[in-house]
């Protein structure tokens, strides 16, 4: 079973974290996994940092720029990461855009990421309707979980075919925004959080996008199986040091 | 003989237009974070429904006429035909209201979000002649206007920042990566994300998720349709033996081949910025140095490095200082449909002076990249070359001011 699968069956509320990879040093990438699994962090989205990164407010934009700055390719991520698993054990997700995964070969990549030990995607720009007429069998193939995002805006048509296309959770996007833009959630995210757990889904939803602290944490979880947090840890990181990453993990939950 | 029967086939069976899932070929596509979905998808269902409508028609083709001053004059270029000796017809699109051909697609898509109940219209610029474009129909219809322009381009563009600012627009300067039109392009899409229900995005090129490549050439092939008949008055029929334009992103050269795309006698011309040489580093020659990939929502040709980041390009145009080209060019120079030439800074700003010179007009430097190709390519004395005249060079005299130290 893949270890996504495994955790979501836990009885608890998931805190997944994002970092970019390379940031703020090359080397750093197995260190930040390393302690945040250490530290109590369920689930860790690695992010492979991208020129243009459409999604992403300034907090990913200028860690993905000084990441790619320090020399983070493909290929070092994957010569980082080829030991992993001797030391992890939680799950991992490759969160990237599309463009270095196709120029890598798609096969290619999925194959390498089954050989590290990856066990999810998160390709923000690649569509379901694509993945599933074009990528879903090779995904499959390799044993890796894909998964998409639905906004307060995604249709009930849509996040239908969604849940049926996906085999891990969906990843629920607070509030019409790129990352890193809103403080808290509102009235408006409350309605939208009961409205898509009303739904009954096959897949357990991860909600992201305005976490930042234990408040939007707790107030995600009380709707959803887990919540992930990327600009805020980014954020912290530049501010502080990744030696701090215990007092980070610990003011979340 | 059996060889060029076969030739003939494929070249009447070979489709040039977007497909019903919004592909040329194998370019094109939607490549988009889910959060624009149903903003993209919105378009898709609607644009050739609204394109269609009769009141759209009359509108769009009554501020064609009235307000752009269409249509374009189509000028036989007398003195620059002698002296490359053949037959050069110029579609004078730098006489538009606004001074190029960007404002037929503002128009159109201004329109457009009109009858989508949009109320706030957002816009990439390089140059900013697509901004001042866009500017200029918000005022006209009394929309909120934001224009992303990089922050490199607002400083060395002033007049364009000055003469949106006049029309109402608020500017706002892209400050990520190499702040120029890639990166204005990236911030508007932000914008898009974070507003998702009463915006509308004007993309001034033929780039971007299907339907704007789409979109933006039916709005854009008004050009090659006044060309047919203009140039059945002048010269007794309808197609030219070839027709020439600049390419960045490729709505000027979009427009322009648009209704010759499958009239295999017309030779199809794409001009690129080769910068400083396509071997220097710095140029913007996508179809030469680009691979497929993805950009800014298609897949196309693209300059990017071996890991797939997108890379800067380089051109003296900011017009075609872009690092990729529209997906419809791409599938043109995938099929061999078009061919594509590249023009250095240095040609393209001769040809510019050229011009003024013999014809006394001065070009935009882009369209001056299209007239360097006569000292590259001979052409008979009787063929029938239409250049598109894409802009005119007031926005650049202090480029040309610098380069010959007038």
């Amino acid at each position: 079973m893949n270890r996504i699968n495994q955790k979501l069956e836990e009885d608890k509320k998931l805190l997944s974290i994002y970092f970019t990879a390379g940031y703020p040093d090359i080397n750093d990438t197995v260190t930040i996994i390393q302690d945040l699994e250490k530290n109590g962090v369920d689930m860790i989205e690695i992010g492979l940092p991208f020129s243009d990164p459409l999604a992403d407010g300034p907090t990913i934009q200028d860690s993905s720029t000084q990441a790619l700055k320090n020399g983070m390719t493909t290929e070092v991520l994957f010569n980082q990461l080829k030991d992993i698993r001797k030391t992890v054990n939680i799950p991992l997700i490759i969160m990237g855009y599309f463009n270095p995964m196709l120029q890598y070969g798609v096969e290619a990549f999925c194959k390498k990421c089954s050989e590290i030990g990856i066990d999810g995607l998160i390709i923000p720009d690649l569509p379901v309707d694509v993945y599933h007429e074009e990528y879903q069998t090779i995904f499959e193939k390799y044993g890796l979980i894909n998964v998409f995002l639905i906004t307060p805006q995604t249709s009930v048509e849509r996040i239908n075919f969604i849940d049926s296309v996906s085999n891990g959770f969906i990843y629920m996007v607070s509030s019409a925004s790129v990352t890193g833009s809103k403080k808290g959630f509102g009235s408006d995210q409350e309605v939208y959080f009961k409205r898509i757990s009303n739904m009954d889904l096959k897949n357990p939803q991860i909600i992201g996008f305005g976490i930042s602290d234990n408040k939007t944490f707790t107030q995600a979880t009380n709707f959803a199986k887990g919540a992930i947090i990327g600009s805020a840890f980014i954020k912290f990181i530049s501010e502080n040091s990744i030696d701090d990453i215990p007092n980070f993990v610990t003011s979340i939950r | 003989m059996l060889r060029c029967v076969r030739n003939d086939e494929k070249e009447k069976t070979m489709n040039y237009n977007v497909n019903e899932k919004g592909y040329y070929g194998e370019f094109g596509g939607a490549f988009i974070p889910e959060m624009l979905y149903p903003n993209v998808e919105e378009l898709r269902q609607n644009y050739l429904k609204i394109m269609a409508e009769p009141d759209f028609q009359a509108e769009f083709n009554q501020l064609l006429k009235d307000y752009v001053g269409r249509p374009s004059p189509l000028y036989f270029a007398k003195r620059l035909s002698e002296k490359y000796n053949t037959k050069i017809y110029l579609k004078r699109e730098d006489l538009n209201h606004t001074g190029a051909h960007k404002i037929n697609n503002t128009i159109g898509q201004i329109l457009m979000a009109q009858r989508l109940g949009k109320t706030r219209i957002i816009a990439e610029t390089g140059a900013g002649q697509h901004g001042v474009a866009t500017a200029t129909v918000c005022a006209l219809m009394g929309l909120e206007c934001i224009v992303y322009m990089g922050e490199i381009d607002i400083a060395r563009q002033a007049p364009n920042v000055a003469r949106m600012k006049m029309l109402g627009a608020k500017v706002v300067p892209a400050l990520s990566g190499s702040r120029t039109l890639k990166d204005a392009t990236n911030e508007a899409i932000r914008d898009w994300i974070n507003n998702p229900v009463n915006t509308h995005y004007i993309i001034g090129s033929a780039i971007g998720p299907h339907p704007y490549p789409d979109m933006v050439t039916r709005f854009q092939a008004i050009v090659s349709e006044e060309i047919k008949w203009q140039l059945k008055e002048v010269e007794g029929r309808e197609n030219p033996d070839y027709v020439v334009a600049c390419i960045g992103g490729g709505s000027n050269a979009a427009g322009t081949y648009y209704h010759f795309l499958h009239e295999p006698d017309v030779g199809i011309i794409a001009v690129e910025a080769a910068g400083l040489g396509i071997d220097s580093g710095e140029s913007a020659a996508t179809s030469v140095l680009g691979k497929e990939g993805i950009i800014h929502g298609c897949k196309t040709l693209l300059m990017q490095t071996k890991d797939g980041q997108i890379t800067e390009p380089y051109s003296i145009s900011a017009g075609l200082d872009y690092p990729g080209v529209g997906p419809m060019h791409a599938h043109l120079a995938k099929t061999g449909r078009a061919e594509f030439m590249s023009i250095t800074d240095s040609d393209a700003m001769e040809a510019g002076l050229e011009l003024s010179k013999l014809e006394g007009i001065i070009p935009a430097i882009e369209t001056s990249h299209a007239l360097a190709i006569f000292n590259y390519k001979t052409f008979k004395p009787d063929d029938v070359v239409v250049l598109n005249l894409s802009g005119r060079g007031d926005k650049d005299l202090q480029n040309y001011i610098d380069y010959f130290k007038i």
